[in-house]
């Protein structure tokens, strides 16, 4: 038990909370930077590889479009379906060959990653197709290579919707970040485990506690209004 | 300009086949605005689509500017994309782009620089009327406005032909009305061939020069609009001047169609006065097509067949195109 009246107790707790935060958010940070990429990817193929997409037929087969979509879609929903605890338990020899380890916030990123991609690429999938396509008409009339089509008009006209999309991500990756700290991934997970649960600290427990809340009202209002000044509708 | 030779077009299989497009023939001349009418359904929006090639056909050949569209495939279908602009009915402009973003675009994807869109950008704008909104989004704009950067967009990389599906059907008759005339006045300064589609008679008579009318995707008829006004029992002669139901009272009824030429004489008063018949207008619809007074009128001709036979040969001998309908 911690001794609230030792004059070092306040500082160590600030200090404690302080590099809490910064591995939280490092481990949040990298994990959200690859969810974007792959995630994006992943909702934009889902939605052009389904019968009539841009990408219905790669290289001429839709054979192919079709695989690819369905495995896609089955990858997403299984990904989706595992519950957190568990896909980053699955996952540790994953992360080991990877990082090196399955220890800090650095290894925290790959459990993170592999279950932001899913949750993102729904997202996109959902604010790309409600795009409509009279745009992408329009696009092609003008005669748009398919690229520029996914880029300027799928994409571009989707964006406020992938900002809301980002932050629920981000909100979603803030609460996983806390499980993965609690068994080795460090952050403010790993502090309420340590010094909350093990070391019955009150002080700690509920500093964690306003600090996650902090960060999840802090994101979601910067996605509420970014995607508020992007829309133009 | 535009050539559709005996295209068609099916959908569904078995029971639930829909034929789109059945034999449908066009021959639409340089510089020529050409609309076809035809009920929701009819099949006027997969025959416009034929043309840039969004929809390709089962059968048969479309050719514009010389080229057979069925057969150019990626950069060769685009950069003919590029001589073709299209409207729409709902615009489709894009929400996250300004109304010069939104023309922009179509120069962007024709690969022009930055500083040669923005040119071409604002000269544009000025042409359909909108320079002082290049910094505003489309969600900021009546719907005419909205066409005009419609129109903007697809004439920004300066094709040779427009193709416009139902793009006024969305506006009220006042809007309607500019945006026709906009598209008139376009197409005769820049030379454009413009193909037109819609389910409205009234934009036929006031902008197009020749036109076809569409059901279940067949052509029902086709020709210039004069043409067709004054051919029998022409489906848009009657649509565009209805006269209602016809009265048997033993009486001869005739219908006179007019053309620019005869509507300044006074026909009928001569008639009355040269028989001495008591010439009863049944009813009567003049329409400026553009610029020429056309219309048509039903006449009831009281009196013995001779006299009759005499007054319509009469009218006739003076150019009138005359129908019987009804003794
Ligand atoms: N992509 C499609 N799939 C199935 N049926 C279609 C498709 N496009 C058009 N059709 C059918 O073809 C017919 C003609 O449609 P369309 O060309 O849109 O008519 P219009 O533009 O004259 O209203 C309609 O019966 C419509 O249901
Ligand atoms: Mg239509």
């Amino acid at each position: 038990m911690l001794d609230r009246n030792d004059p070092s107790f306040w500082s160590d707790l600030f200090q404690t909370i302080l590099q809490g935060a910064g591995e939280t958010l490092y481990t949040v940070g990298f994990s959200l930077l690859f969810t974007v990429i792959f995630g994006l990817a992943a909702g934009v193929v889902l939605v052009t590889t389904e019968t009539g997409g841009l990408l219905a037929k790669p290289f001429g087969s839709r054979t192919l479009g079709i695989v690819i979509n369905k495995l896609l879609d089955l990858l997403v929903n299984v990904g989706r379906s595992i519950p957190f605890i568990i896909l980053m338990i699955l996952l540790i020899p994953f992360t080991r060959m990877l990082v090196g380890s399955f220890i800090g916030p650095t290894a925290a990123i790959v459990p993170l990653t592999i279950a932001g991609i899913p949750f993102f690429a729904r997202l996109v999938e959902i604010g790309i197709r409600e795009v409509p396509v009279g745009l992408i008409e329009a696009a092609e009339s003008l005669g748009a290579t398919r690229w520029t089509i996914l880029a300027k008009v799928m994409v571009a006209e989707a964006v406020p919707a992938l900002a809301l999309g980002l932050s629920t991500t981000i909100v979603g990756l803030i609460g996983y970040s806390a499980m993965v700290g609690a068994v080795g991934g460090g952050g403010l997970g790993d502090v309420a485990f340590r010094y909350g649960y093990q070391r019955y600290s009150p002080e700690y427990m509920f500093a964690v506690v306003i600090l996650l809340i902090v960060f999840v009202q802090l994101f979601q209002s910067l996605g509420n209004f970014a995607a508020r000044r992007l829309s133009h509708r | 300009m535009i050539s559709v030779d005996r295209i068609s077009k099916s959908y569904g299989s078995g029971e639930n086949v829909v034929h789109a497009l059945d034999n449908v023939s066009l021959n639409i001349a340089k510089g020529e605005i050409f609309g076809v009418v035809g009920q929701s359904g009819a099949g006027k929006s997969t025959l416009i689509r034929t043309i840039n090639s969004l929809e390709r056909p089962d059968s048969g050949t479309v050719t514009v500017d010389g080229q057979n569209m069925n057969l150019l495939q990626g950069a060769q279908l685009r950069s003919a994309r590029h001589n073709i602009g299209m409207i729409f009915q709902h615009f489709n402009l894009l929400s996250s782009r300004t109304v010069q973003s939104n023309v922009e675009l179509s120069l962007e994807i024709t690969g022009m620089d930055r500083g040669a869109r923005r040119k071409r950008a604002a000269e544009i704008l000025d042409l359909v009327g909108l320079s002082g909104k290049a910094t505003a989004y489309p969600a900021q704009l009546s719907g005419g406005q909205k066409q005009r950067v419609g129109i903007a967009r697809a004439l920004a990389s300066k094709p040779s032909v427009l193709l416009s599906d139902e793009a006024t059907s969305a506006l009220d008759p006042e809007t309607t009305q500019q945006i026709l005339d906009l598209i008139r006045q376009l197409s005769r300064e820049l030379g454009l061939t413009v193909l037109l589609i819609t389910h409205e008679m009234d934009v036929v008579k006031r902008i197009c020069d020749s036109a076809a009318v569409m059901s279940q995707g067949r052509i029902l008829e086709q020709g210039t609009v004069e043409g067709l006004l004054t051919t029998e029992k022409s489906l848009l002669g009657q649509a565009l001047f209805p006269l209602g139901e016809i009265p048997l009272n033993g009486n001869t009824i005739i219908e006179i169609t007019f053309n620019g030429v005869t509507t300044d004489r006074p026909v009928i008063a001569q008639l009355a006065r040269t028989y001495n018949i008591d010439v009863g207008i049944l009813g009567a619809a003049i329409e400026t097509v553009h610029g020429h007074q056309t219309g048509r009128t039903r006449l009831e001709l009281p009196g013995s067949a001779e006299t009759v036979a005499a007054a319509i040969a009469d009218l006739r001998g003076q150019g009138l195109f005359v129908e019987v309908i009804g003794c």
